[in-house]
């Protein structure tokens, strides 16, 4: 898995989701990011979601995947 | 953000931080810590002095030397503190509402002496922190507890009233555009003078909500669709201008002294040193 989520620090403000260029991430009905159904292989590591999470609650671990 | 950065430059046990969900002022927060990274600045050689408001706030999270200080006051404390040890790179985080409306003399004077600072203008646009009143940044014909009738009032472009005042270095970004963010915050770490970046950022809970786009990535959109780069600002015209705003560096100029080392010259030629 390419991407890490601290939970605990995510408020589902959902800007991740909304700007992923491949529609991998999504909000739960906790409020909270996570990668969504049937998307777990389609990360490309762009960082687009690291770089903007206002909470610091989403990294890209590149080459884990 | 990278994770390497946060475990590196924020006080730990601090996180979550306060700012509601979708608030730009994290990402911001964001963009000037890895700005100072880049640069490779010892955290140590880092003063980071706030006023009072949202963004303010941001002072409490990263380990730097850091104040919270008075509402509209950081700019003269971080003066004195750079008069008084002139080798700390002093960050200055302000909000639109602390830096124009109640530090509004303060700016302006600072930017006249062109003391070295780097002062980050927060723009959510609305006193965030107090329930949405309109600052003098809030967009003319927006809504605010202040006026639910719609603002009637022109606002500042704050970076032409800085470089009015004699600022050296002046550009801006938005929440969105995090690369040119950093990038243009590190430009104003660089520059030997007085530097205002204006960070144009989301406050989805008393703006975004007044103005019915208060979903935070909508705004951040706006964002994107709004900004336009400065050379291409440059040629455009007055009708394509309409309702979009430059981004970039948009002045630098390095033919003013810089106040410390005024300052510094006036204490030598008091005790009779020669320059």
């Amino acid at each position: 898995m390419a991407l890490k989520f601290v939970t605990a620090r995510c408020k589902g403000c959902g800007i991740c989701a909304y700007f992923c260029p491949k529609k991998v991430l999504t909000v739960t009905e906790l409020n909270k990011a996570a990668i969504a159904e049937g998307k777990e292989n389609d990360c490309i590591e762009c960082g687009q979601c690291e770089m903007r999470c206002p909470d610091y609650a989403i990294f890209v671990e590149r080459g884990a995947k | 953000m990278k994770e390497a950065l946060v475990e590196k430059y924020f006080r730990a046990g601090h996180l979550p931080h306060l700012w509601c969900p979708g608030c730009g002022n994290g990402t911001v927060l964001g963009a000037i810590v890895t700005a100072i990274d880049n640069r490779g600045i010892d955290k140590n050689d880092v003063a980071f002095i706030s006023g009072i408001g949202c963004s303010s706030r941001s002072s409490g999270y990263v380990d730097f030397n850091t104040a919270n200080t008075v509402h509209g006051r950081a700019l003269p404390i971080a003066t004195g503190l750079k008069m008084a040890n002139p080798k700390l790179n002093v960050i200055v985080a302000s909000g639109d509402g602390d830096c124009s409306a109640i530090g509004g003399n303060h700016l302006i004077h600072a930017a006249r002496r062109n003391v070295d600072l780097t002062l980050i203008v927060f723009n959510n646009s609305i006193y965030g922190m107090t329930g949405g009143q309109y600052s003098p940044l809030t967009p003319v014909g927006s809504r605010a507890t202040t006026a639910p009738y719609l603002t009637i009032e022109p606002a500042f472009d704050i970076l032409d009233l800085a470089r009015a005042a004699g600022a050296t270095f002046t550009a801006r970004a938005t929440s969105y555009h995090v690369p040119l963010l950093t990038s243009v915050i590190e430009k104003g770490i660089a520059h030997k003078g007085f530097s205002v970046i204006e960070a144009v950022t989301a406050c989805p809970t008393n703006f975004g909500r007044q103005n019915k786009i208060a979903a935070p990535a909508l705004m951040m959109a706006w964002q994107r669709d709004h900004a336009v780069m400065k050379a291409k600002w440059d040629t455009m015209t007055d009708a394509e201008r309409e309702g979009k705003f430059p981004v970039g560096v948009l002045s630098e100029r390095n033919d003013v002294k810089e106040y410390t080392e005024a300052y510094d010259e006036i204490i030598r030629r008091a005790q009779g040193v020669s320059a």
